[in-house]
């Protein structure tokens, strides 16, 4: 049998294209990564210089302004628990990593979602590789990111950029394509352009749905830190992964614990930003 | 512009829409003159509106009325193409929408037609006041004025108070008040309404037909209404156009459709049409036989004999009536000496040419003699028997007078 049909050396395939991506764009990247780093550890600098308590009264402040003061005052009870346990800067670490994260899954998936919800083209060629980024193995994108950006925090965010993009750029489809068609249609008869329609109509209306895909976005990001701790990506997860590899169940649990925290913060706050609107009796047909 | 445009608002010169793949193969069928059911079966295309001419006049309410899937609703949106034609010249003040590229095809629908809409399809996010001056809004109108002009619209529609509520806080009827405001905020020419009182309940949509007749009365826009409702276009029609397979069986008046249906379609479509509310004292009305009161009863009764009628309308010199006299209280008068005016029966139930049928009913089934019709001056016009009323409503067009009026010279063609 092996000699009539011999393995098929997909994996070497893949090795020497990646090699070649090295070669050639290796250099580019590393300049790029020094920035990324310099800007996430710069952050992390700067907000470590705040103290911890101010920091978590400011940190809750903002959710109130976004969301409600029972938001608000879990924050402030749920980042203080943080800093008593002792894990203040893992924490700042992570937030920043996720932020940054997500930040660079918007900016690149909500402009493509806008332009796959416009061209059946555009969707036909992104909708497989969104099937592909949601379900390969998230440890494997670690692999070529080292690579390209050696260990540390670049390779993390690069990651979680790739993992967590998906959902922006699918509900970002998904919302625009649902604004119901008699509202296009009548933003046509007034004689809109496609730019005054897009932005006046259904991006407005569309917004829920979009803010759910970044809720979602924020979600996988957070999810993604602990692996991303594997290529030396510091912060909670990082906590974690130590405390796995030495058996240490109390500080995985404090460390586990202080992760949740942080997600629920995000995720109640993201998701009444979505909602709000609703309030005043629009959207929603 | 040619000559045979002018006061021709709107030219449909042949518009034809084929939905679907292999278009060509069905155009060349279309010519052959095949049917929308031949053409689907051989290629697959389906025919939404099928080689349509008509034209509407400047200020005119034309109604294009048919079921659902008749092409109604695609053809309306020919005239602004929001969907393309297939084929076809579709004419706006002698220019060819067909022709014209996005750029002109935009300034048409920012300036000349405004559109009105079967589910409102109100913005959500904005307010009453930001949806009303949308179309404003896009063509770039500095805040302040478009917000006038809004306010102004929505005044007209009776929804001043309302700007800063969002649709989602109204009423059906309310929200439609909206839309209507929309389209006329840019003050188009022409105003595009599909099926747009068709979602709201019959109290309101009466509310807005009438609203809607007195608009156009103050504005004289040309409005083209679709409807599949025989009773609101029979209402609010200048002219109707009844559709049927995408093609148009008939266009014409109101009462052209109810009394000389083209074909058996439009037969077929009016037969339901409830007669009783569409037709009026002066359709079913019979020449009145009178009297003239210083004739005296003796030249009453002989009439009578005559015409083998048992009472007599008496009127006087200016063929205003005075009342009726029964053929015993003349004979009566006739021994007694006595004259006319002493046996009248005055108070005769009266009515006025333009009462509809469901209003004369009670009136008919109570009355001894025929129902008098009168005109505003007390003159006689006619007269109501019970048959007439009866026949009239089962359709029979033996007893419908055509255009409603009975004109004296002509009313023996008229009653055929």
């Amino acid at each position: 049998m092996d000699e009539l049909l011999p393995r098929l050396p997909f994996a070497d395939w893949i090795d020497t294209g990646v090699d070649w991506l090295v070669d050639t764009f290796g250099t580019g990247l590393d300049g790029f990564a020094d920035v990324l780093e310099g800007v996430v550890e710069g952050s992390v600098d700067i907000l470590d210089l705040v103290p911890s308590i101010l920091l978590a009264f400011i940190f809750a402040l903002i959710a109130g302004i976004i969301s409600t003061r029972k938001i608000a005052f879990f924050s402030l009870i749920g980042l203080l628990f943080i800093d008593y346990l002792g894990y203040w800067f893992p924490m700042l670490q992570m937030l920043t990593l996720v932020l940054t994260s997500v930040m660079f899954a918007l900016v690149i998936g909500i402009p493509v979602g806008i332009l796959g919800s416009q061209k059946a083209g555009v969707r036909k060629v992104v909708n497989p590789i969104l099937d592909l980024m949601q379900t390969m193995p998230a440890f494997v994108y670690l692999i070529p990111a080292i690579f390209f950006f050696n260990i540390g925090v670049v390779p993390g965010v690069v990651a979680s950029v790739i993992f967590a993009m998906p959902p922006t750029i699918r509900l970002t489809m998904l919302g625009i394509q649902q604004v119901p068609k008699d509202l296009i249609e009548a933003t046509e008869a007034f004689g809109s352009t496609t730019w005054q329609r897009l932005f006046k109509i259904q991006i407005p209306l569309a917004k829920p749905t979009i803010m759910a895909g970044v809720n979602q976005s924020i979600m996988l990001a957070l999810s993604m830190v602990v692996i991303a701790s594997m290529v030396g990506a510091p912060g909670l997860g990082e906590e974690v992964y130590r405390s796995v590899t030495q058996l240490k169940t109390g500080v995985g649990v404090e460390t586990g614990l202080s992760i949740v925290i942080v997600a629920i913060i995000l995720d109640r706050v993201t998701q009444y930003a979505g909602n709000r609107k609703k309030k005043l009796g629009g959207n929603t047909l | 512009m040619s000559e045979e445009y002018i006061n021709k608002k709107i030219v449909v010169k042949n518009a034809t829409k084929i939905f679907g793949k292999s278009s060509s193969r069905a155009i060349q069928m279309l010519k052959e003159g095949k049917s929308k059911s031949e053409i689907l079966k051989a290629t697959g295309a389906t025919v939404g509106v099928k080689q349509v001419s008509f034209d509407v006049n400047e200020g005119e309410i034309f109604v294009i009325m048919g079921l659902s899937g008749s092409g109604k609703s695609t053809l309306v949106r020919l005239l602004n193409r929001l969907i393309d034609p297939t084929m076809g010249q579709i004419l706006l003040d002698g220019k060819d929408i067909v022709q014209m590229n996005k750029e002109q095809l935009r300034d048409v629908r920012r300036k000349k037609i405004g559109m009105v809409f079967q589910n409102f399809a109100l913005f959500p996010h904005k307010t009453i006041v930001e949806n009303t001056e949308y179309g404003l809004e896009i063509q770039g109108v500095s805040k302040k004025e478009r917000n006038e002009k809004a306010v102004e619209s929505l005044r007209l529609v009776g929804l001043a108070g309302y700007e800063d509520q969002y649709p989602k806080q109204l009423s059906g009827g309310m929200q439609q008040r909206v839309g209507l405001a929309r389209a006329l905020a840019n003050n188009p020419d022409i105003l595009l309404m599909d099926e747009a009182f068709s979602a709201l309940d019959p109290l309101i949509r009466k509310d807005m037909q009438n609203e809607l007749l007195q608009l156009h009365h103050d504005m004289q826009k040309t409005i083209i209404f679709i409807t599949h409702d025989l009773d609101e276009a029979l209402r609010i029609g200048d002219r109707i156009a009844l559709m049927k397979d995408g093609e148009i069986v008939q266009i014409g008046s109101p009462e052209e459709i109810l009394m000389s249906p083209s074909n058996e379609y439009v037969e077929r479509f009016v037969e339901d049409v409830d007669l009783s509310k569409v037709l009026t004292a002066g359709h079913i009305m019979k020449k009145a036989d009178t009297v003239k009161i210083d004739r005296g009863p003796r030249v009453a009764l002989r009439l009578m004999k005559q015409l083998g009628i048992s009472s007599i309308y008496v009127v006087d010199n200016a063929n205003r009536l005075l009342g009726a006299v029964t053929a015993q209280d003349t004979l009566g008068a006739i021994e007694s000496e006595k004259t006319l005016n002493d046996v009248l029966i005055s108070d005769l139930p009266m009515i006025l040419p333009d009462t509809v049928l469901t209003e004369l009913f009670d009136v008919v089934s109570t009355a001894n003699i025929p129902v008098a019709v009168i005109n505003e001056d007390q003159k006689m016009q006619g007269i109501i028997i019970r048959g007439a009323l009866i026949g009239a409503l089962s359709g029979d067009n033996d007893f419908i007078n055509k255009d409603g009026t009975m004109d004296s010279t002509e009313q023996h063609t008229e009653v055929k």
